[in-house]
This record gives structure tokens, C-alpha cells and sequence, in this order.
């Protein structure tokens, strides 16, 4: 008799897989209690990393052409496809149906690949040219905001996580994601995904841990530009939105009940985590 | 402030400098002795059972033979597109789409086959082929495999239902890119196509056919048959097309445009151009005669909107004209799949003809030619960079489209003669603007009349920018978001 090998889940920070610094662990369970895996707990000083790693590359990453970006999701689409049986069983772990993990990890694809496509038509829709009355040339288009933190929604173990990455990434802009703390082994395992689809580095962040613990740092950080949270409780979203007001984080709170549902894609979702720069030029000779 | 360089003598390419050979290996080229149609998604022998033969513009050697397309084989071609619109029309554009984004990846995989065909076949240099031709033919269709379910947001407060039946007819100067143009938003909003690619450069289309087999797109999806002029007025004159799409000479899209008066049918006309490329005094200069060469000898001059009427202010024009010479001495003419070449075969002896046609009655109306001191290959069907100086507006070479390497310069005083002067034709296409004021570049962009302005740069392309003619350089846009229009029908 074989015996299988387990798999040790740790976090994602500057596309590497470090455990916790802070040492610290959880214990994911399936509904009948038996362990499924040793999950980190993580701390300030990780959110701390990952916030510097993202803040790190995402002038690189905003830099990138826009067809560019729309291939490297197309690609994170293709290696999920191919590791449709791992999120199938991870999901089943977790106590979903055969069926409704496979709706699940089909519909992530299918959200990667959607947004793919907007990678290089956000900016035709959101950007104008401006008649201005007088000699000037003036247009406007919308640049990434910077770094997001999102909280993961608890609801929808892989398409919460990429309905709200993508939407983040695909602007350009780079992100730390808190996973829900009953589904971190799928989280951790997009991860994964991500390390081998051309996703630089930094690029996407992704903590394990408590929401409520980690998310009030991250509310604060200076260095964070925006916050995507979804399902909070009252005190913590009002906690959330006044530390916000420190820096003048955009605030987007936005949650679904299903995120496998095609309302749960939009390119207002990619707008939301957009500025709009307006250039003025003279014409004249 | 004269630089040592703008006086000193040319750089002498002849002597000790010497290229080796760097061909391109086509040994992992396999090409068929024959091709068939590809209708209803397989490869049929024609109807009129003739083939025609597909050469190498530069070697004159038979690459393949091609089966020819007679009415019958058109209608075949027309009837199976008919049948298969409606289920490709139905399937949700999500899955639409992920068919697009096949094609696309495909073509990457096989990019470098394409280009080593294309060149063969086309004539193009391979450096061209393999850095412009294939990636931008497989962006195009990464493009538009993206908007098909996301048209909603194209058309706000409108439903996009696609035309129907596409017949779309294709240029012999960039084969796979014009296929990969006009499939690529007809099978991304529903349409169904019948394409025709043109008689000397059917290879890359054979090839894109078996990739379009291979990525599984549903049969009668995409449909190609070869041929002549009579094929594509098959094609133009069957009565069960919805759309015509054409890129191709002035004379043949009037041709196109009279045929379908009083029918049900749109069409768009992507036909040719006579660009103004203007050098202001303040432009940078070295950087514009790059511009220039760029713009005139890319891809043999076989180009609708190459900058082919050069315009320089008078105050810089002995400095362009002197550079302009010493750089075109320096062009590498000769075999297409050698990687040094810059510039490769006329695409066939029917265009060579046609480009020493005009070469003579521009010498004979009086203008000062000078041809690039190059060594052409002794087969095939080479010409010599060549300017033309002391021409007029009322010459035939500053008139006509000669679609080849044939520059003509003229000088100019004023920004307002140069805007004049550029107008001063029947086209529209395109045209160019060199200078460092960016206040000058948007007030003479603004007056030109024509549908893409390169301003310090020439000859770009990209799938999200349309690309398109004012006048008689046609009408509707290819690329970007108003590449969609042509093929939907709004309610």
C-alpha cells in the first residue's frame, strides 16, 4: 500500500511560498471534523511583505502592454483549465458536490478568460476625447490606482479569488489578497497556478489567515491605494472605511451571491480600481 | 553646428563591409503539392477541376498549385457558410470567442512556419513576415476574441446581430494579416465567411485553413476558395451574401461598389493610397529619414498606405535628400529569407511590370530619378529602391498608386502649401508628420484628409486601432472597436 503525500499549504508573497513569519498555524476542517490541512496564520508583518513586494513591481506590471497582460491571463485561464481535477478535489474537501466544483473551477476559467479580453478594450471604454473649447488637444484615460488589498469572499472558494484579482490586475494595478479562512487550500493552490502562468513576481499577494485579524493593518497601511471588501461584518466594514480616510483609500464593497454568475464580471469592476488622467496639448503651428 | 557625419562621405557597404548569408531554414516547411478549397470544413477538389500555379517571386520556382474557384464552387463555398451562420451565430459569444482565441494561439505555435511560407511565397523579407505579418495576424485575432461576448458594451442601449454571410476578398501584399483582419471581427460578432486570398499568395490562407481545422472551428465557419478577378466577382455578384469586404485597388472597389448598387448588401472597401509624408525643418532629421525609408520601402512598397509622396521643407531638403541617398545605397535587396534583406521580391512580374511602367513615365515627364547602387538577384523580380526629384502634382508617378519602391519628393515653404499639396489627391489613406512641435504635429494631423496620421513615426499597426480611408482609399474601418461595425447589424 502506497501511502499518498500530503501537501505542506503556505502563503504567497513576491512569488514565493514562504511559512508565516510569525510561526503561527490553523487547523482547516472538513464538515465532520477531520483535519484537511495546517493552514498559516498570518500576520502584520506578512500583510507588511506582501504590501512591499506589491508595491514593488506594480510600476513594472502597469508598464506592461496591454495585449501583454490580457495573454498572461489568458495563460493563468489555461493552467487552471489543465488543473481542473486538483480544484475539483480540493473543492470536494471542502464539502461542495462533484457538480458544483466543477461549475466552480469552470467558471473561474471562464472569468480569467473574460477579462483576458478586456485587458485592451477597458481604455476604448473609459477613455474620451475631449472637444474643449479652444486650441488644445485633450483627452482622458484611466491609469491603475496602484496596490489593492481584497478580502476574499466566503462564499465562493476559487471564483471569489479570481473575480476579484482579475479585475485588479488586468488595470494594472497589483494586489494582496486575504483568503477566506475556511477555503485557504484552494486559495493557496491558485497560488500555484499563478507562480506558472507568467504572473510576475509581487504581482498577486495571497495571505491565509484571519480576515478580522489582518485586514484592520491593511485598512491602515499607509502604502495601500484601494480596499475590495465583501463580506464583512457592520463594525468591521465602518472600521474599514474610517482607517481608510487616513491616506484616502478608495473604498469598494462589493459583494455577490454568486460569484459563478456572470454579474459578478464587469468592466465597472475593472473602472473601479481606475483614475481618469486628462491631458491638455496646444495645436497650433 | 554641422555635424562631421552629415558632411563626411557615405559609408561604403560595397567594400569592406559584406554580409554573410542568414537564411531562414525552410526545411521545417512542409508545403503540399496541391491545395484544394476549403469548404464546409474540408478540403475539396474544384468543380472546374483546373488548378493554377503558385510561385516564388523570388526564384521563380512552383511552390504548389492551387485549385481554381468557379461559380459553382463559390456557391458551394456561400451555400455551406449559409448553413452553418445560424448555429455559429447562436453559440454564446464566451465560447465564440474561446474558438478566436485558438486560432490565435495556434498561429503563435505555427508563427514561425507562416512567416517562412509567407516570405516564400509573398516574397516579404522574413524579418518582416516573422515580426509583423504572423504576430500581429494572431493578435488580431486575440483582439477580437475578446469582444465576442462583451458587444453589449460596444453598442450601449443597442442589441449587435451579426450581418450574416461574409464574402471578403484579400490583398496579395500582406496575405495572412488581411485574412486574419477580416476574420477576425466577422467570426468574433457571429458572421460566417467565404474568403477569397489573392492568386499569387494563396499559401499562407491554405495554411490558416488546416490551423482553423485543427482548432475545431465548426464547418462552413470559415470557407476559402482561390482564384482570379472572376472569383471574387463570383463571390461579389452571389446573391446570398449579406457583406462584402475588400481590400485592394481603387479601380476594383469601384468595380465592387457599382456591382452591389441597388443590392442588400454591405459592404466595406479598404482600396489605395498615395500617402504625404511631410518633413517639417524642426523634425528631427536623422530620425525621419528613417521614417521615410521605413515608410516607402516596407514590404517592396507593396503597401496601401506607404509614404510615398515625400514632402521636405525647403530649408532642410539638400540634408534629407543627401542622407536619404547615402541610406538607400546601403538597403539589402535580395532573397526574402535571408535575415539581413531588407528588401525582398516584387510579389509577381504582372507588378513588376507595372512599376517600370510608371518608373519610365516618370522619367519621360521629366524627373530626376535616382536608383539605389544595389545588387539585385539575377531570378526573379527585383527593383531598386528608387527616388524621384523635380516632379509636379500633375505627374502621373505623384497621381497614381504605383505600389512599389518609388519615392517621389517634392519641397514645400509653408506648413499650408505642405497641407495643400497633401491633399491634393484623390486619396485618403494615410499619411505622415515629422517635427518636434507636438502643437504643429496636432494642428496638421487635424487638416489632413485621410484615416491614419503618423506623427514621428510611420507605418504602425496595432489590433486596437482602426485602420481605414477617407476618399477613394474606401470606406468603413478595419482594427479597434470600429472594426466591429462593419460586420453587425444594430436594433
Amino acid at each position: 500500500m502506497r501511502i499518498p503525500v500530503l501537501k505542506t499549504y503556505k502563503i504567497y508573497i513576491g512569488g514565493e511560498f514562504p511559512r508565516t513569519e510569525s510561526g503561527r498555524y490553523y487547523e482547516l476542517k472538513n464538515k465532520k471534523g477531520d483535519l484537511i490541512a495546517n493552514l498559516c496564520l498570518s500576520s502584520r508583518k506578512d500583510l507588511r511583505n506582501a504590501i512591499v513586494a506589491a508595491r514593488g513591481v506594480q510600476h513594472k506590471w502597469a508598464g506592461k502592454t496591454a495585449y501583454n497582460k490580457g495573454q498572461i491571463l489568458y495563460r493563468i485561464a489555461e493552467m487552471l483549465e489543465g488543473r481542473k481535477a486538483q480544484f475539483v478535489d480540493e473543492l470536494i474537501q471542502l464539502g461542495y458536490s462533484a457538480k458544483d466544483a466543477e461549475l466552480e473551477v469552470l467558471e473561474s476559467v471562464d472569468r480569467l478568460i473574460y477579462y483576458a479580453g478586456w485587458s485592451d478594450k477597458y481604455t476604448q471604454l473609459f477613455s474620451t476625447v475631449n472637444p474643449v473649447a479652444g486650441p488644445y488637444f485633450n483627452f482622458s484615460k484611466p491609469e491603475p490606482t496602484g496596490v489593492v488589498v481584497a478580502q476574499a469572499p466566503n462564499n465562493a472558494p476559487l471564483s471569489g479569488l479570481v473575480s476579484q484579482i482579475a479585475p485588479i490586475i488586468v488595470g494594472g494595478n497589483t494586489c494582496v489578497v486575504i483568503a477566506d479562512e475556511l477555503s485557504g487550500t484552494v486559495a493557496v493552490s491558485f497560488a500555484e497556478v499563478l507562480h506558472s502562468s507568467d504572473v510576475p513576481g509581487g504581482v498577486v499577494n495571497i495571505l491565509t489567515g484571519k480576515t478580522e485579524e489582518i485586514l484592520p493593518h491593511a485598512s491602515k497601511h499607509m502604502d495601500v491605494n484601494a480596499v475590495w471588501f465583501t463580506d464583512l461584518s457592520k463594525e468591521l466594514a465602518v472600521s474599514v472605511e474610517t482607517d481608510a480616510a487616513l491616506n484616502v483609500k478608495r473604498i469598494v464593497n462589493t459583494n455577490y451571491k454568486k460569484w459563478t454568475k456572470e454579474d459578478a464580471q464587469s468592466p465597472y469592476l475593472i473602472q473601479e480600481f481606475q483614475e481618469i488622467k486628462t491631458t491638455w496639448h496646444p495645436i497650433g503651428m | 553646428m554641422a555635424h562631421s557625419n552629415e558632411m563626411g562621405a557615405p559609408l561604403d557597404f560595397k567594400g569592406l563591409w559584406q554580409y554573410d548569408a542568414a537564411p531562414e531554414d525552410k526545411s521545417q516547411v512542409k508545403i503540399a503539392p496541391r491545395y484544394n478549397h476549403f469548404i464546409n470544413g474540408k478540403f475539396v477538389e474544384p468543380d472546374s477541376g483546373e488548378y493554377f500555379d503558385t510561385i516564388s517571386p523570388s526564384t521563380e520556382e512552383k511552390l504548389s498549385e492551387i485549385a481554381l474557384a468557379n461559380e459553382n464552387d463559390v456557391d458551394k463555398a456561400v451555400k455551406a457558410a449559409r448553413k452553418a451562420q445560424k448555429d455559429w451565430a447562436k453559440l454564446p459569444g464566451k465560447e465564440r470567442g474561446k474558438y478566436l482565441f485558438r486560432i490565435a494561439r495556434l498561429m503563435q505555435e505555427r508563427a514561425r512556419a507562416f512567416s517562412v511560407i509567407e516570405s516564400m511565397d509573398g516574397g516579404k523579407p522574413i524579418r518582416e513576415s516573422r515580426d509583423v505579418d504572423v504576430p500581429l495576424a494572431a493578435a488580431h485575432f486575440f483582439y477580437y476574441a475578446g469582444w465576442a461576448d462583451k458587444l453589449e458594451y460596444a453598442y450601449p442601449g443597442k442589441k449587435a446581430s451579426p450581418k450574416g454571410v461574409a464574402g471578403q476578398i484579400i490583398p496579395w501584399n500582406f496575405p495572412l494579416l488581411m485574412a486574419a483582419w477580416k476574420l477576425a471581427p466577422a467570426l468574433a460578432t457571429g458572421n460566417t465567411v467565404v474568403l477569397k486570398p489573392a492568386e499569387t499568395t494563396p499559401l499562407t490562407s491554405m495554411f490558416l485553413a488546416e490551423l482553423i481545422r485543427d482548432a475545431g472551428i465548426p464547418d462552413g465557419v470559415v470557407n476559402i476558395v482561390n482564384g482570379m478577378g472572376a472569383t471574387g466577382a463570383a463571390l461579389v455578384n452571389h446573391p446570398d451574401i449579406n457583406k462584402i469586404a475588400f481590400t485592394g485597388s481603387t479601380p476594383v472597389g469601384k468595380f465592387i461598389q457599382k456591382a452591389l448598387a441597388g443590392r442588400d448588401v454591405s459592404y466595406t472597401l479598404e482600396l489605395g493610397g498615395k500617402a504625404a509624408n511631410i518633413i517639417f525643418e524642426d523634425a528631427p532629421i536623422d530620425q525621419a529619414v528613417e521614417g521615410i525609408i521605413n515608410g516607402i520601402f516596407f514590404n517592396q512598397g507593396h503597401v496601401c498606405c506607404a509614404g510615398s509622396r515625400l514632402f521636405v521643407q525647403e530649408s532642410v531638403a539638400n540634408e534629407v535628400m543627401r542622407k536619404l541617398k547615402y541610406r538607400i545605397d546601403t538597403l539589402v535587396v535580395g532573397d526574402p529569407l535571408d535575415k539581413n534583406t531588407d528588401i525582398g521580391a516584387i510579389n509577381s512580374k504582372k507588378q513588376l511590370d507595372k512599376i517600370n511602367e510608371l518608373i519610365q513615365a516618370g522619367i519621360d515627364e521629366g524627373g530626376q530619378v535616382y536608383k539605389a547602387n544595389v545588387s539585385t538577384p539575377d531570378k526573379g523580380f527585383w527593383c531598386a529602391p528608387t527616388l524621384f526629384t523635380e516632379v509636379s502634382q500633375a505627374h502621373r508617378i505623384v497621381n497614381e498608386e504605383i505600389f512599389g519602391p518609388v519615392l517621389t519628393i517634392q519641397t514645400f515653404r509653408t506648413p499650408d502649401e505642405a497641407i495643400k499639396k497633401a491633399n491634393n489627391t484623390a486619396f485618403g489613406l494615410s499619411g505622415g508628420v515629422w517635427t518636434d512641435k507636438g502643437a504643429k504635429i496636432f494642428n496638421v494631423t487635424s487638416q489632413l484628409r485621410a484615416g491614419v496620421i503618423w506623427a514621428n513615426t510611420y507605418n504602425k499597426f496595432d489590433p486596437t486601432s482602426p485602420f481605414g480611408g477617407y476618399k477613394e482609399s474606401g470606406m468603413g474601418r478595419e482594427g479597434g472597436l470600429h472594426g466591429l461595425t462593419p460586420y453587425v447589424n444594430l436594433d
